[in-house]
C-alpha cells in the first residue's frame, strides 16, 4: 500500500495556494492581487459596497467569536457536542452573501455563518446541540436555511430535489433575476466520497437543476486527510458529471462571493448546476469530540493559520483606509453577542415529553398514541403514590 | 402506444398491473403535484408496465425517468417533497431497494419529526417483491420487515386488484411516508375492481374468507395462498378464518383479536424469513393482549431464515397450502 500518497503536507498545500487555476482576489498579505483566473468574476465585485465590506468582516469576526464561545459552552456541559467553523468563515460569509432572498441554501452541519446572514437565530443551531430538538428551526420562516444534515452528503440530494422542484413549478429561468430562484448546497471533502454526493451531481446534471455545489474542502474529515478521498483536486471531479467546475481560495472572502454570484446567477438563469470546491481549513478540531494532535502535523496547521481569512481581509480592509475605530468596535460587538448568545442558550430548557411521539406521523397512528397515552399512565401513576 | 387503464366504467377485470396503473392515473389526475419518478417507467413503461402510458398522457415533468441509482431517486424525491409535490418513486425489484435504505430510514422516515411537524413527507415508494416467479437473486425478496421496523413509515401490501386500485390512491394521499409493497406474484391473475366504490381505509386489516376452527392471517402473496388452504381444509372438514393483513405498519388487529376471540388459534404467515419478522410482531401482540383465549401457541409459517434460494427450489422454501395446512394441523392437536 502506498501510504506515502495519503499526506497533506504543508508543501502539498502550498503548492495548491500557488495554483493559477485557483481564483484569487485578495493575497495572503491583504494586497487585492486578483491572479488570472479571477479576472472574469472581477464585475462581481462591482456590486459590492462600502457597507458589504464591512458586514463581510463584520459576520466573519462575530461568528469566530461565537465560535468560541459555543465551544466553551460545550466543554461547560452546557452542549453536547460543538462544531467549529473556525478557519472557514471567509468561504461560507462569501458565498452566502452571493444568494438571494429567494434562493433555498442546504447545509451541512458547519455552517453556522450561513445560517446568521439567511436571519437564523444561532440559539436555534445550539438547541440542537444542547439536546432539546432534532432540529431547531423552520426553513421557510428563516432565509429559506434548511436544516442541518448529520449523515454526510443526505442533504445534497435533498438540495437536487428541491431543485427538481423549483423548475417544475416554474420557479427559475424565467428571465427576472429578482424572482428566479436557486438552490445552494453545502458539504465537504469527506462527504465528497459518498455516493449520495455523487448521486446529486449525477441528477442535477441530467435535470440540469438550478443549483450550486459548494464543497468547502477544509483538507480534514475527522483524522483522514483529503488526500485519502481524492487523487485528484475535487472541482475537476465536477466535469465528469458534466458541469462547471471551480476552485477558489476560500480564505478569501471576495473570491468567494465573486464565484458564488456567477454560479448562482448563472443557476437562476436556466444554465444549470454547478461545483465551487473552497480551499479552506478547519482549523479548530472537527468537534469538541476531537483531537487533532493526535494526526496533524503543527507545521501545516501553522501554514493555514498564517493564511487566516479574517486577519487577511483586515489587512485588506486597512489597505483601502478603514479606520480603527470600526474595527475595535466590531471587536466588541462580537463580544457582546457572545455574551448574549450564552446567555440566551443557557435560558434553553427541554421540551416537553410528548416531543417523543407528537411528530412522528402527520396522520394518527395506533401504535404511537397507544404508547404515548401508556407512558402518561406510567409516568403520573409515580405522582400518585407520592399522595 | 398503448394507453393508460381506463376507469370511466363501473368496474373492470383487471390484472393487478393494470389496477395500480388506474390508481396512479387517477392520482395524477386528481392532484397535478403527484409525480412519478424511477427507473425505466416512461416509455417502457416500467419493467411491469405498471406506469405503462401514463408518460404519453402526462408527460416527462409528471413521469420521470430517472437515473439508475436508488438513493438518488429517494433522496431527489424527499426534495420534491419538501417543495410540495407529492412523488410516487418504483423501486425496480425488492432486492434493489437497499441502495435507498438511508434515505428512506434516516432521511424519508425522520423528515417531519425532526422538522417538529413543519412539514409532511407524502412519499410512496412502490416495490414489487415476493417470491414465485422463478427469477435470479435479488428479485424475490420479502424485506418489508425492514421498514416495518423504522418508525416514521407506512407499510401496505395489497392482496388483489381491487384493493391495489385503491390502497394505490390511499397511499398517494396520505401524509406521510408510505412503503406499498406490490407483490409480483399477484400481478397477472385478473380480480374484479369497482371504480364506483369506495374502498377499505388504507390501515385496515380484513378478513377474506369467514372460518371456525383456525385464524390464519397473512399479507400480499399469502392471502391466496391461504385461501387454497382454507379450501383444502374444508374438504376435511376444517374450517379457516382468512384474514388479509393490507397494512404491516401500522397493524390493525382488531378484525385479528375478534377472529382469535373466536377460534382460539392462531397461524400467522409470510413469505419473509421468520426470524424478527412481521409474523413475530402479530405473535407476540396476540399473546399479550388475548393471552386467555389462545388454546394454541401462535405458529408462523415463514420463508426459511436463509438468503432466498435459487428459483429451482423457491417451492421448497415459500410457504405453501401444505405448510399452512402442517401449521393448522398442530394448533388443532392442542
Amino acid at each position: 500500500m502506498r501510504t506515502a500518497a495519503v499526506t497533506s503536507s504543508a508543501a502539498e498545500a502550498f503548492g495548491l495556494d500557488g495554483a493559477e487555476t485557483c481564483v484569487r482576489m485578495i493575497a495572503p498579505n491583504g494586497a487585492f492581487e486578483p491572479n488570472a483566473a479571477a479576472e472574469e468574476y472581477l464585475p462581481y465585485l462591482d456590486r459590492l459596497t462600502e457597507a458589504d465590506h464591512r458586514r463581510f468582516y463584520r459576520d466573519m469576526v462575530v461568528v469566530r467569536r461565537f465560535d468560541t464561545e459555543a465551544a466553551n459552552l460545550q466543554r461547560q456541559g452546557q452542549l453536547a457536542l460543538w462544531v467549529p467553523s473556525h478557519g472557514q468563515e471567509a468561504a461560507q460569509v462569501g458565498s452566502a452573501y452571493a444568494t438571494r432572498v429567494q434562493d433555498h441554501v442546504f447545509p451541512s452541519y458547519r455552517e453556522h455563518v450561513v445560517g446568521m446572514i439567511r436571519g437564523l437565530d444561532v440559539v436555534d443551531i445550539l438547541r440542537m446541540l444542547r439536546g432539546v430538538t432534532l432540529g431547531g428551526w423552520v426553513p421557510e420562516e428563516h432565509g429559506n436555511f434548511h436544516l442541518y444534515t448529520l449523515v454526510l452528503a443526505s442533504q445534497t440530494l435533498h438540495a437536487t430535489g428541491y431543485a427538481m422542484g423549483m423548475q417544475l413549478d416554474g420557479s427559475t429561468a424565467t428571465g427576472n433575476p429578482q424572482t428566479d430562484q436557486a438552490v445552494i448546497v453545502y458539504y465537504g471533502d469527506g462527504a465528497s466520497s459518498q455516493g449520495d454526493a455523487n448521486e446529486a451531481l449525477v441528477f442535477a446534471a441530467s435535470y440540469q437543476t438550478p443549483q450550486v455545489f459548494f464543497l468547502q474542502n477544509n483538507h480534514w474529515a475527522i483524522s483522514v486527510p483529503v488526500a485519502r478521498q481524492s487523487r485528484t483536486p475535487l472541482y475537476l471531479r465536477a466535469g465528469g458529471f458534466g458541469m462547471p467546475g471551480t476552485q477558489i481560495d476560500g480564505n478569501d472572502v471576495l473570491a468567494s462571493f465573486a464565484v458564488t454570484a456567477k454560479s448562482m446567477d448563472d443557476a437562476r438563469a436556466g444554465h444549470g448546476p454547478s461545483l465551487i470546491e473552497a480551499l479552506t481549513y478547519r482549523v479548530g478540531a472537527h468537534t469538541t469530540a476531537d483531537d487533532p494532535t493526535k494526526y496533524r502535523d503543527p507545521d501545516e496547521l501553522a501554514y493555514w493559520v498564517a493564511r487566516d481569512p479574517i486577519v487577511r481581509f483586515r489587512s485588506y480592509l486597512q489597505g483601502r483606509g478603514i479606520e480603527q475605530q470600526f474595527l475595535d468596535s466590531v471587536d466588541e460587538e462580537a463580544a457582546d453577542f457572545a455574551a448574549d448568545t450564552r446567555r440566551r442558550a443557557l435560558e434553553v430548557t427541554g421540551p416537553e415529553k410528548s416531543v417523543i411521539f407528537d411528530n412522528v406521523y402527520a396522520e394518527p397512528h395506533p401504535l404511537v398514541a397507544e404508547q404515548k397515552a401508556w407512558l402518561e399512565r406510567y409516568e403520573a401513576s409515580f405522582d400518585e403514590g407520592k399522595n | 402506444m398503448i394507453a393508460a387503464t381506463d376507469t370511466s366504467v363501473a368496474s373492470a377485470a383487471l390484472p393487478m398491473t393494470k389496477a395500480l396503473n388506474a390508481g396512479l392515473r387517477r392520482a395524477m389526475l386528481d392532484d397535478p403535484r403527484v409525480l412519478l419518478m424511477g427507473e425505466d417507467i416512461g416509455p417502457l413503461g416500467g419493467v411491469f408496465r405498471v406506469t405503462e402510458g401514463l408518460i404519453a398522457e402526462f408527460g416527462d415533468k409528471r413521469v420521470l425517468d430517472t437515473p439508475l441509482a436508488e438513493s438518488g431517486i429517494i433522496g431527489t424525491a424527499i426534495g420534491l417533497a419538501m417543495r410540495g409535490f407529492r412523488p410516487v418513486c418504483e423501486i425496480q425489484f425488492d432486492g434493489f431497494v437497499f441502495p435507498g435504505f438511508d434515505q428512506i430510514t434516516s432521511q424519508l422516515a425522520r423528515m417531519r419529526n425532526r422538522h417538529e411537524g413543519g412539514l409532511i413527507m407524502p412519499v410512496v415508494i412502490r416495490i414489487p417483491y415476493g417470491g414465485h416467479i422463478g427469477s435470479v437473486e435479488h428479485h424475490q425478496e420479502s424485506p418489508e420487515a425492514y421498514f416495518a421496523h423504522t418508525p416514521g413509515l407506512r407499510v401496505v401490501s395489497p392482496s388483489n386488484p381491487h384493493d391495489a386500485y385503491w390502497m394505490m390512491q390511499e397511499a398517494i394521499a396520505s401524509d406521510d411516508p408510505v412503503i406499498f409493497f406490490e407483490p409480483k406474484s399477484r400481478y397477472w391473475p385478473k380480480g374484479e375492481v369497482r371504480f364506483g366504490a369506495s374502498g377499505t381505509p388504507l390501515h385496515a386489516s380484513r378478513v377474506v374468507r369467514a372460518g371456525l376452527d383456525v385464524t390464519v392471517v397473512g399479507h400480499g402473496a399469502m392471502v391466496s395462498v391461504l385461501l387454497q388452504a382454507a379450501d383444502l381444509a374444508a374438504a376435511e372438514g376444517i374450517s379457516l378464518e382468512v384474514i388479509d393483513l393490507r397494512s404491516i405498519s401500522p397493524i390493525d388487529y382488531g378484525p385479528i383479536l375478534g377472529s382469535v376471540q373466536k377460534t382460539g388459534r392462531l397461524v400467522v404467515t409470510q413469505e419473509a424469513p421468520g426470524f424478527v419478522s412481521v409474523g413475530s410482531e402479530i405473535a407476540a401482540t396476540v399473546a399479550e393482549r388475548s393471552f386467555y383465549t389462545l388454546e394454541a401457541p401462535v405458529l408462523r409459517v415463514s420463508g426459511f431464515d436463509t438468503p432466498f434460494p435459487p428459483a429451482a427450489v423457491e417451492t421448497h422454501f415459500l410457504p405453501s397450502p401444505d405448510r399452512v395446512l402442517e401449521a393448522v394441523d398442530r394448533v388443532l392437536a392442542y
